[in-house]
Formats: C-alpha cells, sequence, structure tokens
C-alpha cells in the first residue's frame, strides 16, 4: 500500500513537470530545466553518499567534465569552417589542438559526455578503494580534487577559456538552441533523461548489487569477509554517479548556455552535497525534490539579496543535519508520529477498556 | 592418510617486533571439529586472521584444499570456501535478516554479477533452512538492528552456516549466550561438523565439553598441547600456564 503511495507521487510529480512548459515563462520554464539537469546528479550522489555511505564533496568535477566536453562541440559548431574560438586567438595559439577536434563530432562529443566522467570517476575512485580509503579522507581527497580542476580549468586559458569559460552556443545538431521551440524540447528531453536515471537507480538498487552496496556501509569489513570486494561494488557506484553527473553537466549548459570554472569548483560541489541532505539523501524521488527546492530558494534569495544565499544555505545545512537527518522526505512520518504523540487514540482507549 | 583440509604450516605473524604467532602449525582434516583454548593474548584470534587473510605472516604458509592461500585478499580466500565469524556481532544492520542471510548464501559474488535476479530468489531455499536452524523465521523480514543480542549471534551463526563453506570459523560462538543457548549453539556446530570442518575459539570449558571435540591449546602464540579435553585437563604444564587465571582453568 505505502509503496503504490509513493510511485503515484512520483507519476504525479512526472506528469506535473511535463506539463509545465504549458504554465511556466520562457525564463522560469529555463530555471526549471537546470535545476532538474542538476537532479540527476543528485540521483547519482543518492547511491554513493545515501546509500553506500561514500561522501564525495568534488562531484562538480564530473559534472564540469560533461559540461566541458559538450560545451567544447558546442563552440565548435558555432564557429565557421576553418575558424578557432576566439580565446584561443587572443592566447596565441596559431591551430586548434587535437583533443578538441575530435570533439567536432557530435557522436563524439555525446559520447564523451557520458564516457570521460565515467572513466574518470572509475579509474579515480578504484586507486583510492583499493588502497581502503574512505570516509572523512575520500571526502577531503575529492574536495581537492574539485579545487585542482577549477584550477587548472582558470591557469590554462589558450585551452579552457579560463575565468570566464566557454559560451555563445547558438547550435546543436543544426538546431538553433536559443528558438524558444527548441528551449521546449530541450526542456522535455531533460526531463525525459531525469527519468530514465530514475528508474535506472530504482532498479539498480533493487538488485544484489544495490543490497551489496548498503551492506558495505554498514560494515566494509563484514562484507569483505562474506567474499564480495568492496572496492569493486564501490567503484561501479561511484563510476555510475560520475556518468550521471556527466549528463547532468551536458543537459545544464543546454539551458544555462555557459560554463565556467566558478560552476564546477568546492562551493558548487558542496551545494550539490546540501540539497541532497536537504531533500533526504537516501530517497530518490527525495533528492529530485530538494535539488529543485535548494537552487530554486537559491534563485530567489540571490536575485534579492545576493550575500544572504551563503548564510542561507549554511543555516539549512545545519537545520536539516540537526533537525532533520533523513531530509524532507521524514516530514510526513515525523508529523505522524508527533500527531500520535499528541492524541494518543489507540493507547488511551485501551486503558479505559481494561 | 587422507590430506588436511586445512594446513597452517610454521607460520610467524609479528607486530613491531612482538611476535603474536610463533612458528604455529594446525592440520585441520575435512568434517571434523577442533576447539582452539588458551590464555588471552596467546594468539587464537590471531590465527583465525592469519588463517583468512587479515594479516601477512612474515614466515611460514597457509594451505587450504592443496592450494596455497597465504598471500591472497581477504574476500579471495572466503571465495575458496572458508567463512568467520567474529568475536562482535558482525551483521549488516540496514538489511533485513532474510537479505542478511542471502548475502552469505550467494555464490556470484562478483560485481559484474550482482545486477541480475534479485538477491533472494536466487538463493531461497538454503536461506529459508538457515532461518529454520537458527529460529528466526518470523523475524525474517525485520532489519537486524531490532534483533535482540542473542538472536544478533544467532543471525552471523547464520551467516556463516548460509555460506555453506567448507571451513567454518568461529570465534566466541557462544559469548554472551545463557546456558540454554549455548547447549543449542553446540549442538548446532556437532550436526554441522558432518557437512564442514570447524575451528572454533571459546573460553567457556562448560561449552567445550559439549562440544565434545579434539582440542589445542595455545599459548604465547605456539601451540602446546593438542589432546581430548580429559587429556588437556590432566597434564601439569596447562594448568601452570593458566595459574592465576582460576576462571579459566580447564577443570570443571
Amino acid at each position: 500500500m505505502k509503496k503504490w503511495i509513493k510511485i503515484a507521487f512520483d507519476v504525479a510529480l512526472f506528469v506535473a513537470l511535463a506539463m509545465a512548459p504549458y504554465f511556466l515563462s520562457s525564463y522560469h520554464l529555463s530555471l526549471l530545466g537546470r535545476f532538474l539537469a542538476m537532479a540527476i546528479l543528485s540521483l547519482g550522489i543518492s547511491i554513493t553518499w545515501g546509500k553506500a555511505g561514500i561522501l564525495s564533496l568534488g562531484q562538480g568535477v564530473f559534472w564540469g567534465l560533461g559540461a566541458y566536453v559538450l560545451a567544447m562541440h558546442l563552440k565548435l559548431a558555432a564557429l565557421a569552417p576553418g575558424d578557432m574560438p576566439d580565446f584561443m586567438m587572443w592566447s596565441g595559439l596559431d591551430h586548434l589542438p587535437a583533443w578538441w577536434n575530435v570533439f567536432h563530432n557530435p557522436l563524439v562529443a555525446l559520447t564523451g559526455v557520458i564516457i570521460v566522467p565515467t572513466v574518470t570517476a572509475g579509474v579515480m575512485a578504484w586507486l583510492v578503494f583499493n588502497r581502503r580509503v574512505s570516509g572523512v579522507y575520500f571526502a577531503l581527497l575529492t574536495q581537492a580534487l574539485a579545487l585542482v580542476f577549477s584550477t587548472l580549468l582558470i591557469s590554462e586559458q589558450a585551452y579552457t577559456g579560463g575565468f570566464n569559460g566557454l559560451t555563445d552556443f547558438n547550435t546543436i545538431l543544426g538546431h538553433d538552441i536559443i528558438d524558444p521551440g527548441f528551449q521546449r524540447a530541450i526542456y522535455w528531453i531533460t526531463l525525459l533523461a531525469l527519468a530514465i536515471a530514475f528508474i535506472l537507480c530504482r532498479w539498480i538498487l533493487s538488485t544484489g548489487f544495490g543490497k551489496v552496496l548498503v551492506a558495505v556501509r554498514d560494515g566494509e569489513s563484514r562484507v569483505r569477509f562474506l567474499g564480495y570486494s568492496p572496492a569493486a561494488y564501490k567503484t561501479v557506484a561511484f563510476a555510475l554517479a560520475g556518468a550521471l553527473a556527466g549528463v547532468s553537466g551536458g543537459l545544464y549548459i543546454l539551458h544555462a548556455g555557459v560554463i565556467s570554472p566558478a560552476m564546477v569548483g568546492v562551493v558548487p560541489s558542496i551545494e550539490m552535497v546540501i540539497a541532497v541532505a536537504v531533500g533526504g539523501r537516501s530517497s530518490l524521488t527525495g533528492v529530485v525534490i530538494g535539488t529543485l527546492l535548494v537552487n530554486f530558494g537559491k534563485d530567489a534569495i540571490s536575485s534579492a539579496i545576493p550575500e544572504l544565499w551563503q548564510f542561507v544555505v549554511g543555516a539549512l545545512f545545519i537545520l536539516v543535519v540537526t533537525a532533520l537527518p533523513k531530509g524532507l522526505v521524514s516530514l510526513p512520518n515525523v508529523f505522524l508520529r508527533l500527531k500520535s504523540m499528541v492524541f494518543k487514540p489507540s493507547k488511551a482507549r485501551a486503558l479505559n477498556s481494561v | 592418510m587422507a590430506t588436511p583440509l586445512l594446513s597452517v604450516e610454521n607460520v610467524t605473524v609479528s607486530f613491531d617486533g612482538f611476535n603474536a604467532l610463533d612458528d604455529m602449525s594446525l592440520h585441520l582434516m575435512p568434517k571434523s571439529v577442533r576447539v582452539l583454548i588458551g590464555p588471552n593474548g596467546a594468539g587464537k584470534s590471531t590465527l583465525l586472521d592469519a588463517i583468512i587473510g587479515h594479516v601477512s605472516p612474515t614466515k611460514g604458509r597457509v594451505v587450504f584444499k592443496g592450494e596455497d592461500i597465504t598471500r591472497l585478499d581477504e574476500y579471495k580466500i572466503v571465495r575458496k570456501g572458508i567463512c568467520r565469524k567474529f568475536q562482535a556481532p558482525g551483521i549488516l544492520e540496514s538489511l533485513s535478516v532474510a537479505d542478511n542471510l542471502a548475502l552469505a548464501a550467494r555464490h556470484h559474488r562478483q560485481c559484474w554479477r550482482s545486477f541480475g535476479r534479485g538477491l533472494s530468489s536466487e538463493v531461497g531455499s538454503q536461506v529459508e533452512r538457515v532461518l529454520g536452524l537458527i529460529g528466526l523465521e518470523e523475524k525474517r523480514h525485520s532489519l537486524a538492528a531490532q534483533l535482540s543480542h542473542g538472536q544478533k549471534q544467532w543471525l552471523e551463526i547464520g551467516m556463516v552456516v548460509a555460506s555453506d563453506a567448507e571451513l567454518l570459523l568461529l570465534d566466541e560462538p557462544a559469548a554472551g549466550m545463557s546456558h540454554d543457548e549455548s547447549t543449542q549453539t553446540a549442538e548446532l556446530i556437532r550436526s554441522l561438523s558432518t557437512q564442514h570442518s570447524i575451528l572454533v575459539i571459546d573460553h567457556d570449558m562448560a561449552f567445550v565439553e559439549q562440544l565434545d571435540a579434539p582440542v589445542s591449546v595455545m599459548h604465547m602464540g605456539k601451540m602446546l598441547r593438542e589432546g581430548t579435553l580429559e587429556e588437556i585437563r590432566n597434564d601439569p604444564q596447562i594448568a601452570a600456564v593458566y595459574l592465576g587465571r582460576a576462571k579459566e582453568i580447564p577443570h570443571a
């Protein structure tokens, strides 16, 4: 029964989101599209952190890899044949680097959006987890990785566009990106990608793999002494989160029209984790809702009073961790428990009848 | 003469120059029970650690089913057919009782084979059998965290049984159990010996007596004596080792 309520809620949410283009202004639709793209990344955090207990403070890296790969393609697609991106010419490059040129092919670029972050996340995880680095040390390591990544992007201006990043995209697969009709199509594609990712994650968690992940969080060495290799399971989970982050990054820039190092560094990476914590890290529905709410909150607050957001997000995190550790999705249960505490229906009656 | 299932051959394990195991040897035949006793710090748990690959011996080797397993990763050793119950209950608290057993019972433990059918369908009958054995049928859907201490002990014994490993290593299986419960545990271990080889560590002499199996006494990382419980009890050297530990003296 309870399971059906949850599924009905998920379906209702999906239908409501699918109708959004008919009700929202193009500005708000673009925001919602971005945040739905972010929700794909959040699903990955839900699997690694919520289920397997692996806290990564560097998901911005894998998100950024997906975003930059697609941005490189869009940048090249916007140029006349034989031209080079403007920032390269300003930096004195005389020809397009080969590793840029491969992404001229849209098929390579779209595959790269998934493959590059997945392989990066997988290789990194395999090296780290096989050395049995975990917990706080892993979180610090991933945070350092986010710092290195954004610093590298800024310093290699000739190849990355530096601090300003990549922008001025106008066409993808022959479609005009800023055309309102195509913006709607991109919105639905994003929503569809989120739905597919959601169902994929739900299925993965229902398999033996999902059970082993939860078991690894409970007792990594116990799992090892049952004949499972925790490093292998954690690596696959982390690579999956990397893939979702990459797809998320790629879809995001189709809505935002820009990618820059400030969007992939330490602070955005931590905000991604906070959004997941607010929604409820071990619930897939919860992390989607949390991501939407936190990001809309961020937009509303920072467009009114820009300095305030940092304090609000900090306070929000403290509030959720202390008062609602299972996130917003646990509110109905908390409410039911409060109600039964206040009204005490069954107990009082039982006493009277004795 | 039959070949042993497990041979620990002259194994030395050093921690910062201290030999927790010192030229230790032990042979275990298929389908036999062996009880390992000795004062605290004698190296009993370290011996289990060395067998299952948790610590690396500085000298000597461990041979299981004719294969040298000394340098293998822990999880690969387990896949060869050795399963261990730890001293502190190591159950998986956010999984149900049935899922705990199913994880232990699975034959395919490689990551890439874990995406197939659900956990329980593959090993359902094995899980049912063990649930009956440990008396937790009614708790199958409960989270392991909700079990009482005694039930957690049973669940962990159940996981070792469900693994169907040829060699079971039990580190104080009856710790914290009531008299009746430890009697049941002893019966269970004896019945398992028709299928498995079992190495049991315990301090409780009443429990050891119920196991009715050959006893090995360890002291200072070495094998001091092997024999029946009766022979051990009448050995003056063993009494000397236990001197000052009145509670653990193996006299009834």
